[in-house]
Order: C-alpha cells, then structure tokens, then sequence
C-alpha cells in the first residue's frame, strides 16, 4: 500500500482536504484485472468441480442480471440521490458476479463458451457476453422489467433478503473462494437489504397512491420469490417488514417456469451484450 | 415530524470524517425524506470512493449562521490583533509541531 501523506497547503479551501489525501484510500485500482488474481481456485476434495461451477454460475447470473437491470435507473430514478443509491446497488451486484462466473470459470473451464483462436476475452467475460437467454441460469425475479420506484424497492428487498440469508450460510462453505465472496457479499446486501426496507416502510407509509403503487409492484414479482429457494429465515424477515409496513402479502400463487425463462430475459441480454458479440477480439 | 405532505425533500447537510481525520467536514448537502434515508444517501453519495468512517447529517434549516452584512462587526475586530497570536514567544528547539 503506498504511503499516505496529508495535504496542508489547500486544507481549508477543499472540503475533501483531509478526506482525500492522495491515491492510497481508493477502493479500486486504475485497471481491470482478474479478479480472483493470485487466489487459490483449487477446488477442495470431496466436491464436484462440475456441480461448484454450476452454483457459482447461477449465483453469479441472479447478481448480473439485477444488475444490469438496476442500471436502466442510471438517469431515470426519482431523485439524483435515489438515482447513485441504485447504480452503487447495481455495482455491488456486479462486483459480486464478477467474482461468481470467475469461481465457475476456474472450477470448470468446459462452462467457458469457445471464442476465435487469440481472443483476449477473459473467462467471465465469455460467460457474461457469450451465452445465449437459455444457457442463463438466474431467477426470472431479476429479469422482469423494473415497473416503477415502488416495484424495483419491493424486488431489491425481496432478492436481497433471499440472498443475503443465503450468504451467511455460505460463509461456512467447503469451498473458500466461495466462502470469501460469501463474505464479502453479506457487508453489501445487509446494505441493499436494509436500503430497499426502508423505502418500502416510508411507502407504505407515505401517501395513497405510494402504497397503491407499492402493494402492485409486489404483487408482480412475490409469485417469482420460490426461484430464490426454499428459506424459511427470509421468509420470515420479509414477514416482520410487512408486517411492520401494514402490508398484506399478496394474494398470488407461486409461479412455477420450470427453469425457463420470460421473453425479457433475451431483450436484456440483447442490449448487453451486442457490442462485446460485435468485437469477439476487442480488447477493453 | 409533522403530517403535511410537499412535493420536495428537505434540504441536510452533511459531514463525513475520513479514515485518518480526527473531526467531521463538511463536504456538502442532498435531499432526502427523513433523518434516517439521509445518513443512506449520504453514504452513497459522499462516501462511495471509500472517504468516510463516519457520517453527520443535519437539516440545513436547523443551522444558524452568521450574515454576510454582519462580517464586518464580527470579524473586522480581529484582524489587527496580532498580539492574540502566539507569535512574539521564543520556541525552545525541543518543542514539536510548532
């Protein structure tokens, strides 16, 4: 890590002065690099490399998929703030796919689709941009369409009370890359869990038409919640936040796709993935 | 909190303290719909390069401050009182951070 040296000249005429310092603090470097870089991707004895890909690789889909869906609210959100909260939702959710479809990768490079002789194309990248709608193995609640503010808060709570159940428990699993992103990822979704559960109390909470448009939303995407898997603790956290909110919980019968998935699923991947299909050797 | 309902989200300030600073600064305001959701949105907006450990917010309606019209009165004084500065002491060379 480099050294971290303090402004002193300009401290008063920066607010950042003293915050800010020089490159050091920064989350990120100035690169993409693979990011399971110098970590051990040796799959441990005694589990299935095939059955460990295949996880990571669903895992990783659910969080690219949300994603690239929140990302739609870039500019479109109600607010300037609500618009940062949902990319900064939407790069968490990258940053762990990221790391999901690189862990699949690893553990089982037959799942990496072929790309020309000399493509630099890393393998999660091949996996993200290079497979069609039905190689996709996420949950059809990330690929519905946002609906409106009070649909997308409902959808962020649902997935990421489900996930983020789901990531406490894998912190305890065999696989230690595995375990990290576990790791990692419950700081993120505690975040998202609690951002969209706010939202979702001040709307029920706010005005007629805010819990009209709220209960609607839900009512879109509660039925798809099954896909996530079976979990009666995010069930029972969902419970308290509407039971808090005087929120009913809808009406519907679980909708069963039998592992397909919606038509919105290939218009989302259309739009993400025509310019790397277009430049199977570009480099970015 | 009162019940009426407006078409904008009040105004809050907000102050972060860094990873190595020792007090909270000012870095700038946002909207946002209660004390709680501004502490969020101030964490994502101010915070998201990995600034802060810790983060105020406060109404900028409830901040108190000094006029413009006021600066002379108020500050003009100090000005040319140099004798308020430590500057006429001899500092002993083992004396730090002076």
């Amino acid at each position: 890590m480099p050294e971290i040296h303090t402004h002193e000249a300009d401290e008063h005429d920066s607010a950042y002065a003293g915050l800010l310092v020089n490159d050091a603090h920064w989350a990120f470097g100035t690169d993409f690099e693979d990011p399971l870089a110098g970590v051990d991707t040796t799959v441990p004895e005694g589990i299935d490399a095939h059955e460990l890909a295949t996880y990571c690789l669903r895992l990783g889909d659910d969080a690219l998929i949300l994603s690239q869906r929140l990302s739609e609210w870039c500019s479109r959100a109600p607010d300037l703030e609500e618009d940062i909260a949902l990319a900064n939702v939407a790069l968490d959710l990258l940053g762990q796919a990221r790391l999901l479809l690189a862990r699949a990768a690893a553990a089982d490079p037959s799942l990496v689709p072929a790309l020309p002789e000399g493509s630099p194309v890393p393998p999660e990248d091949a996996l993200a941009f290079f497979r069609d709608d039905r190689e996709f193995r996420n949950a059809c609640l990330v690929e519905l369409p946002n609906g409106d503010f009070a649909e997308t808060v409902g959808r962020i709570l649902v997935f990421a009370t489900y996930r983020l159940s789901l990531f406490q428990r894998l912190t305890s699993h065999p696989d230690a890359v595995l375990r990290a992103v576990a790791a990692k990822g419950v700081k993120e979704l505690t975040y998202h869990r609690d951002f969209a559960g706010r939202w979702f109390l001040t709307l029920a909470r706010g005005s007629d038409e805010s819990r009209r448009r709220l209960e609607a939303g839900l009512a879109r995407t509660w039925a798809y919640r099954h896909e996530l898997g079976e979990d009666d603790e995010a069930e029972l956290v969902l419970e308290q936040v509407l039971a808090t909110s005087g929120i009913a919980a809808p009406d519907v019968r679980p909708i069963s796709t039998g592992g397909r998935h919606t038509e919105h699923l290939s218009r989302l991947l259309a739009e993400m993935q025509v310019v790397a299909r277009q430049h199977p050797m570009g480099v970015w | 909190m009162s019940d009426e309902v407006r078409g904008e989200w009040p105004l809050y300030e907000v102050f972060v303290r860094g990873k190595r600073g020792l007090n909270h600064v000012h870095v700038g305001s946002l909207h946002a719909p209660d004390d709680a959701m501004a502490v969020r949105h101030a964490r994502d907006v101010y915070t998201r390069r990995n600034e802060g450990v810790s983060i105020w917010v406060v109404r900028s309606d409830a901040i108190t401050a000094s006029s413009p019209d006021e600066k002379d009165p108020l500050f003009a004084p100090s000005g040319d009182k140099v004798y308020r500065h430590p500057t006429f002491y001899e500092i002993p060379d083992n004396v730090p951070h002076m």
